[in-house]
């Protein structure tokens, strides 16, 4: 069937005929051309004294309308559309002149393999060789040992600052179990408003509200910040009758004051703040990877990448019926960690 | 004027400064100018050599200047963003000119950034400039890295680069994290919540590693310092270190071209730099300029002053990094909760570990071992400069979608809560379908891709067999229908046709010579097995006795247009 005189595969027919641009051959095409060009050109110039004149003259809180953008501040429209476009001229400028005028056949350049023929090959082993030899690197074994230990030894001082000195990991495991609910006098500590920091009296607190609380100790604190990300709490309060029947129902109601429950807020997925309780449901939904713990039975993860509940901050009313934690959290709040159990 | 100057420059080249008086004064100048360097650098030699040096014209060819652009917009407004950035965790009254958070305390960090929104003349502009620059780098070398990976470019001898543009890859996404950390405000210190629990569930060290790199206690003020030092110092000098090597590979390997006439294994066919590229590439610096500039004009990018300054406290719904961690954030939401376990009274937190530590460092291995693993599978040993079509090479093509999708699913799950909102639809039922889908939906689209693939080279066949479906119609005095088909001309089939299509290695026994199992001969054994799941659906290039065949065919039947029209109408009854 197959023709004996076709050869097996196709030959590579070769560069095809190049066609000329209108602007090769037209001499009013090229003049058209180099006119495009240099209005682009002249657009970019124009718009860099518009960037000038829009720094200096326009106020810079103005707002303005853009129609499909919406008030926006006027005088970032206006230095960043000069900037564009005095930029754009440019770019298009050169582009189209290297379409339009710049010579358009293609040109054809050679390769070579890129490894480098044997002799030379063989010229730089022979000196690399003759390095080795004339150092009388395996002459002096003792040189050769010395030097190796040295060399790999050298960027310990460095890698020993750096390490050292970044951060005292000693007092890690203290600190991650640790936070400002701890009572160090045996005075229960009163529980305040996030922000406010106002006490909250049992009473204020009706069925289905939600508090930010912190421990009253944030006052005295000096370092505020870090306090507060192992400290903050969320504090609602349910129905009695909604808690699970079950044990962990009944631990949540009885570390609890009259259905008022306060959790940390700190997610024990990654850390994020547990900031969404859906009222109806008293699920709390962590908002960064919608780990989803259930209020009623003691915050037990019922949905998403968290494996354990919230840790729960006992609470109860001092004499004059503010909400007070007779003791810390009971475990480590917050993420995982290697060591939590110990 | 551009071909006197040019003609100059080569008397330059030549070394014979002298031989051609220059036209005019300027030019004198200019020429005197060269003169003076190239008697003090030899820099003659060097421009002659890159002056002429060729590269092919292609659109895909752009991505990579696009990320390289992008990563030099983002160098320069990032010295303009650090003459006003504070990077510091110090806390502070606010009382720039922003009036909702007039007297709120922040940091330092978050302060000065407002202030380069609100306070600095065309500090927002530069801003949102640096950010969307930022964005557009990872974008186009994502895409970049497609273009290369799809067409094959990554094969002797370019591994080195590929594994060069890998680890670029993955800096960008650190540095690009670090970067949008540092101002401080709500979204980004969640953000830094997050890490530091990420950091915490490495076994054994975490909660040392996390004291150490956060100065202590979570935030404490030292990662703002820490972390900008990362972004500006570190971080772009290994850029820049990878970057330029990256670049001095290209030119020693010369670019690589598509199959087409003219173009070999042992040619590049294009345009030189001076004067073609020189416009073309340089103008394209100042079109992803202009086209970011007038973006960031339009179009509010991170408006950190709507979220308030970093607090451990609140948070707001939808938190979300951004986009190209997107996939990392993805795979916390999916990686289920029983993973964390207890293992001799030590917690083991695989959960957050695998999603949060290990993702990116497996995934840029898997994609930087990719071309050592393809070589060995199909033992090809030679240089390639030509690029593949991505159909020509279907498995290799369904491998990459199938990797593709992976990371697809991966970064919509980081937008499961939006997506659940938006569709009204359960965000358990949403994440339960990711998970499925992760593991799903990588084998079907890699089956269908592949499919794909091959129905796309049938029908490549199937034009250079049968030619271009003309749009003519002919009726036969009998009354049939057919269309005229016309014959590709020789260059347009060469594209269709100048390709290869191996076939799998054959099965060896697993033994070896003497009939013995050895370790080696099961080695090839394996080897071969691959080879068949990688090669063995394939479609072979028409062949000229295949087209010889196909012509005699036609002729029983064939209309034969006029000679020397150099079309060879084929006859296909048409039924309808």
């Amino acid at each position: 069937m197959s023709d004996p005189r076709l050869p097996a595969t196709f030959e590579n027919p070769g560069l095809p005929p190049h066609v000329h641009r209108a602007a090769d051959t037209d001499p009013r095409a090229a003049k058209r051309a180099e006119r495009q060009v240099a209005s682009l050109f002249t657009l970019s110039i124009l718009s860099t004294i518009g960037f000038v004149v829009s720094y200096f003259a326009v106020k810079s809180d103005t707002e303005a309308f853009i129609p499909f953008i919406g008030t926006t501040n006027l005088l970032n429209v206006l230095l960043g559309v000069f900037l564009a476009l005095a930029l754009l001229g440019i770019g298009f400028g050169a582009v189209h002149w290297a379409k339009t005028l710049m010579p358009d056949e293609e040109v054809v350049e050679e390769r070579h393999p890129i490894r480098s023929d044997d002799e030379t090959r063989a010229k730089a082993v022979g000196l690399l060789e003759a390095g080795a030899e004339s150092a009388q690197l395996n002459r002096r074994p003792l040189l050769k040992a010395t030097a190796g230990t040295a060399l790999g030894l050298f960027a310990l001082p460095l890698g020993v600052q750096l390490a050292g000195s970044l951060g005292n990991p000693t007092k890690a495991l203290d600190e991650l179990k640790s936070t400002i609910w701890d009572v160090k006098d045996g005075k229960p500590i009163r529980l305040v408003r996030d922000v406010e920091r106002t006490p909250i009296k049992a009473a204020d607190v009706s069925i289905g509200a939600v508090f930010h609380v912190l421990p009253e100790t944030i006052k005295e604190s000096h370092h505020v910040l870090e306090d507060k990300a192992k400290a903050a709490v969320l504090l609602m309060r349910l129905h009695p009758n909604d808690f699970a029947a079950d044990d962990l129902g009944k631990k949540a109601k009885s570390w609890g004051y009259e259905g008022i429950v306060a959790y940390s807020k700190i997610c024990t997925h990654v850390g994020c703040p547990v900031g969404l309780y859906e009222q109806q449901t008293h699920h709390l939904l962590c908002p960064c990877h919608q780990s989803t713990f259930d209020v009623t039975r003691d915050c037990e993860v019922i949905f998403g990448p968290a494996k354990r509940p919230l840790p729960q901050l006992k609470i109860t009313v001092d004499a004059e019926g503010y909400l007070v934690a007779p003791q810390g959290f009971a475990e480590p709040v917050g993420p995982s960690y290697w060591e939590r159990k110990k | 004027m551009s071909t006197a100057s040019s003609a100059r420059a080569a008397d330059l080249r030549a070394g014979d400064p002298k031989s051609s008086a220059p036209a005019s004064a300027s030019a004198k100048k200019a020429g005197a100018v060269a003169s003076w360097v190239d008697e003090r650098t030899g820099i003659a030699k060097g421009a002659s050599f890159m002056l002429k040096k060729v590269f092919p014209d292609h659109w895909s060819f752009m991505l990579g200047e696009v990320a390289m652009y992008s990563m030099i917009i983002c160098l320069l407004t990032g010295v303009f963003l650090s003459l006003w950035f504070i990077p510091s965790a110090g806390q502070i009254p606010y009382e720039g000119s922003y009036l909702p958070l007039k007297g709120i305390t922040m940091s330092e960090a978050y302060s000065s950034t407002l202030g380069i929104s609100f306070d600095v003349r065309g500090g927002l502009l530069i801003r949102q400039i640096h950010h969307w620059a930022a964005l557009m780098f990872v974008v186009s070398l994502s895409v970049h890295m497609f273009r290369v990976f799809f067409t094959g470019a990554f094969r002797k001898p370019r591994e080195i680069n590929w594994v060069i543009g890998t680890m670029l890859s993955m800096l960008a996404l650190i540095e690009g994290f670090a970067g949008y950390s540092l101002p401080d405000d709500l979204l980004s210190g969640t953000g830094l919540r997050a890490a530091e629990g990420f950091i915490r569930s490495v076994p054994i060290v975490g909660s040392y590693v996390s004291y150490m790199m956060f100065g202590g206690a979570f935030p404490g003020e030292a990662i703002i310092p820490r972390l900008y030092a990362v972004h500006v110092l570190l971080l772009p000098a290994v850029l820049i270190g990878l970057f330029t090597a990256h670049i001095i590979l290209v030119m020693v390997h010369k670019h690589t071209q598509y199959s087409g006439p003219g173009r070999t294994n042992e040619n590049v066919v294009g345009f030189p730099l001076m004067p073609v590229y020189t416009a073309k590439a340089g103008g394209f610096f100042f079109l992803v300029f202009g086209l970011l500039s007038l973006i960031s004009a339009l179009v509010t990018i991170n408006p950190i002053w709507a979220y308030g300054p970093y607090d451990p406290s609140p948070v707001t719904a939808g938190s979300q990094p951004d986009w190209y961690m997107g996939f990392a954030d993805g795979a916390l939401r999916l990686l289920p909760g029983w993973l964390e376990f207890e293992l001799f009274g030590f917690t083991l937190s695989l959960n957050v570990f695998l999603g949060a530590v290990l993702l990116i460092p497996v995934m840029y291995t898997i994609t930087g071992a990719y071309p050592f693993l393809e070589r060995w599978i199909t033992g090809d040993n030679r240089e390639h400069h030509i690029l593949d079509r991505p159909r020509n090479v279907p498995t290799r093509t369904a491998l990459g979608v199938a990797a593709i999708t992976s990371y697809l699913v991966l970064m919509f799950a980081a937008g499961n809560d939006i997506i659940a909102i938006r569709l009204q639809m359960s965000i358990n039922d949403i994440t339960r379908a990711f998970q499925v889908l992760f593991f799903v939906a990588p084998i079907l689209t890699f089956w269908v891709s592949r499919r794909i693939c091959l129905s796309l080279q049938r029908h490549d066949r199937d034009k250079v067999l049968h030619g271009r479906e003309s749009g003519t119609l002919v009726r036969t005095p009998d009354g049939q229908y057919y269309e005229v088909h016309e014959e590709l001309n020789e260059f347009d089939r060469w594209k269709l046709v100048g390709f290869e299509s191996p076939a799998p290695l054959a099965l060896p026994s697993g033994k070896d010579a003497n009939g013995v199992a050895s370790k080696d001969a099961k080695k090839e054994l394996r080897r071969a097995k691959w080879s068949k799941f990688f090669f063995t659906s394939r479609v072979e290039p028409v062949t000229p006795a295949e087209l010889a065949a196909a012509h005699h065919h036609g002729e029983h039947e064939a209309i034969e247009t006029p000679a020397g029209a150099g079309a060879h109408a084929i006859k296909q009854a048409k039924h309808d």
